[in-house]
């Protein structure tokens, strides 16, 4: 186990060098305006990046996926361009790219150096004011072109768009195999594109609920391991695994604090009580921040770790309630028709995501903070268990059809547009976005 | 949906419902894991993990996001009861279930409810409730899988699970 761990994430070490190569400021801004509600995607030219080989394709090609899939940039087909780039180091001829109305243009290359490493540098041009907006060069093992692609794709979404990006990310999920009385579920992890999964555990033991360290390369997540269902956590890196806090009943329902020094979960009582507890995941002290006789749990913090929003059915069925980080003060805050869980505090900390159930549907939606405003993004037979993209902007659920409770994972932006199916290779639930990596 | 039809097609899902429309008096066993399972009838050993299962009834049900004990659980409770006086040397578990018509975590803490409303109730009626072991699977392990309350009424459950006779 620790073994093939070590394996599969010896690729996080990769040492990334960045320069810039932007020589010209922009004067005019190319950028892409969010505040408008309906946004027309951008018109860009992807070129292939100059290689001796498919590399430069093949990055241009994750590049132009990346964008594409965020709903705002609609690379524009290949076959129309036509400038054919043999100097990526020389302005283009905007002209060439004007006239098929490709109103951004990045251009690049990738070489093998000496010592083994690769080089990837790209251009990002605007091409109605006809200058470079930016241009950086990247070095690391060939085995990381994927990263590389990705983290150009964050910068082109940045500088056009003046948000972070969120493609240089990881989501961690649950891979779903076998027949639903006897489902095997393992903890897996790939990039947020799909792909480069791998397997954190063997199916042996039922794993649900992952969520990611804000801060490091940790999970943390529920396992029945010895029928006694627990909350543990797992460092990436190094594949050790241990049992967060030590309490007499199950645990469920872990999440990390927006620092990463703490795993809030509930502790399921003999009483049938569920209540919030926080672990400090160094000094490994826990608190008891709820006493109730109902259900509490899904607890998630706000960015500044001062709030803590929670599902609970104290007042009969399940509705949002938001409390201090101390346990104070817990107020409900939805108050909708139908009953709402998994509340999710977004990582910009002006909203809230959650779980709808209402006339037979599951819906994702997204609220105020303070409960009001609250937009539906999705809806069908089971949408469940929204995650918020670093940025702020996206969300990742899973949903199922009726009858065969078969997930697989989606996204959608925070307008409700743009639902978009993660292909993963079973089926698949629970996912959780990682930070944007270091 | 075609899967249901499949399913309710075969005779064994026909003898479960038989056994679920008798409950307490079922002639069908059904397995304490939740499985399907045709074990030969009625000529179970007095004592057995089977004459549980069989003549008494392993499981009870509930109503929507309810953990409150029915009238027909309590009659089945009360049965275990007695059986599990009568036969002390068993350990015992209580596993509460959810149908999936609920969120994930919210279903592991109602399964837990679930369980923990069965062991009290064993508990009123004499048993020791030091005796008997909870645990929650939420909605993770359905015995019957369509998109209707036809199955979602049969996984929504507390079953007693008998584990290794001894002290």
């Amino acid at each position: 186990m620790n073994k093939m761990i070590r394996t599969v994430f010896s690729a996080f070490a990769v040492i990334i060098a960045i320069a810039a190569i932007t020589t010209v400021p922009a004067r005019a801004d190319l950028k892409l305006d969010f505040s408008k509600g309906n946004v027309e995607p951008m018109p860009i030219a992807i070129t292939d990046f100059l290689s001796g080989d498919q590399l430069g394709t093949n990055i241009s090609g994750v590049i132009a996926a990346d964008l594409e899939r965020s709903g705002l940039f609609a690379p524009i087909d290949k076959g129309a361009f036509i400038e054919k780039i043999s100097n990526p180091d020389a302005a283009p001829r905007f002209e060439d790219w004007k006239v098929i109305n490709a109103q951004a243009l990045v251009t690049g290359r990738v070489t093998k150096q000496p010592d083994g490493r690769l080089k990837a540098e790209f251009r990002l041009w605007d091409t109605f004011a006809g200058q470079q907006l930016d241009g950086q060069q990247f070095f690391t093992s060939p085995d990381s072109w994927r990263r590389v692609a990705h983290i150009i794709a964050d910068a082109i979404y940045q500088r056009l768009t003046g948000e972070k990006g969120y493609f240089d990310t990881r989501v961690v999920f649950v891979d779903e195999s076998g027949t639903r009385e006897k489902r095997i579920k393992r903890l897996a992890i790939m990039d947020q594109d799909g792909a480069n999964v791998r397997y954190l555990t063997n199916g042996k033991d039922l794993v649900l609920t992952p969520r990611f360290s804000p801060s490091r390369q940790e999970i943390t997540y529920m396992s029945f391991e010895g029928n006694k269902p627990q909350v543990y956590l797992l460092q990436l890196e190094t594949g050790q695994r241990e049992l967060v806090g030590n309490f007499p009943g199950m645990t469920i329902a872990p999440r990390f604090s927006s620092d990463g020094q703490k795993v809030a979960m509930s502790l399921l009582q003999d009483d049938g009580s569920a209540n919030i507890y926080t672990m400090d995941v160094r000094s490994r002290t826990t608190t008891r921040l709820t006493s109730t006789s109902a259900i509490d749990t899904g607890a998630s913090y706000s960015p500044d770790n001062g709030q803590v929003v929670f599902e609970s059915d104290r007042g009969g069925r399940p509705q949002i309630y938001k409390m201090g980080a101390d346990g104070s003060n817990p107020q409900r805050i939805s108050f909708g028709d139908g009953s709402y869980s998994t509340p999710v505090w977004s990582p910009r900390g002006d909203l809230i995501a959650f779980t709808k159930q209402s006339g037979g549907q599951f819906s994702i939606g997204v609220m105020k903070t303070d409960g009001s405003g609250e937009r539906i993004l999705t809806s069908g037979y089971h949408d469940e268990g929204p995650t918020w993209a670093p940025n702020g902007r996206v969300l990742m659920f899973y949903r199922f059809p009726p009858g065969s409770n078969s997930p697989h994972l989606f996204t959608v932006d925070l307008t409700g547009r743009n639902l978009r199916q993660i292909q993963t290779p079973n089926l698949a639930s629970d996912p959780a976005w990682s930070p944007l990596l270091e | 949906m075609r899967r249901f039809e499949m399913i309710a097609r075969s005779p064994v899902v026909v003898a479960l419902f038989m056994a679920l429309a008798i409950a307490g008096c079922a002639k069908k066993p059904i397995n304490s894991a939740g499985d399907l399972g045709l074990n030969g009838a009625g000529s179970a050993r007095p004592g057995s993990t089977q004459d549980f299962t069989v003549n008494v009834g392993d499981r009870i049900f509930f109503d929507v996001d309810s953990s409150v004990i029915r009238a027909d659980a309590q009659q089945t409770l009360s049965k275990q009861a007695q059986w599990l006086q009568r036969y002390p040397n068993y350990a015992i578990t209580v596993e509460g279930h959810a149908d999936e018509r609920g969120t994930r975590e919210y279903n592991l803490a109602l399964g837990q409810r679930r369980a923990a409303a069965a062991r009290n109730f064993l508990a009123s009626r004499g048993l020791p409730a030091s005796r008997i072991k909870t645990i929650s699977y939420g909605n993770e392990r359905p015995v019957a899988v369509c998109d209707a309350d036809s199955c979602w009424s049969q996984n929504r459950r507390a079953v007693t699970v008998l584990g290794g006779a001894g002290s």
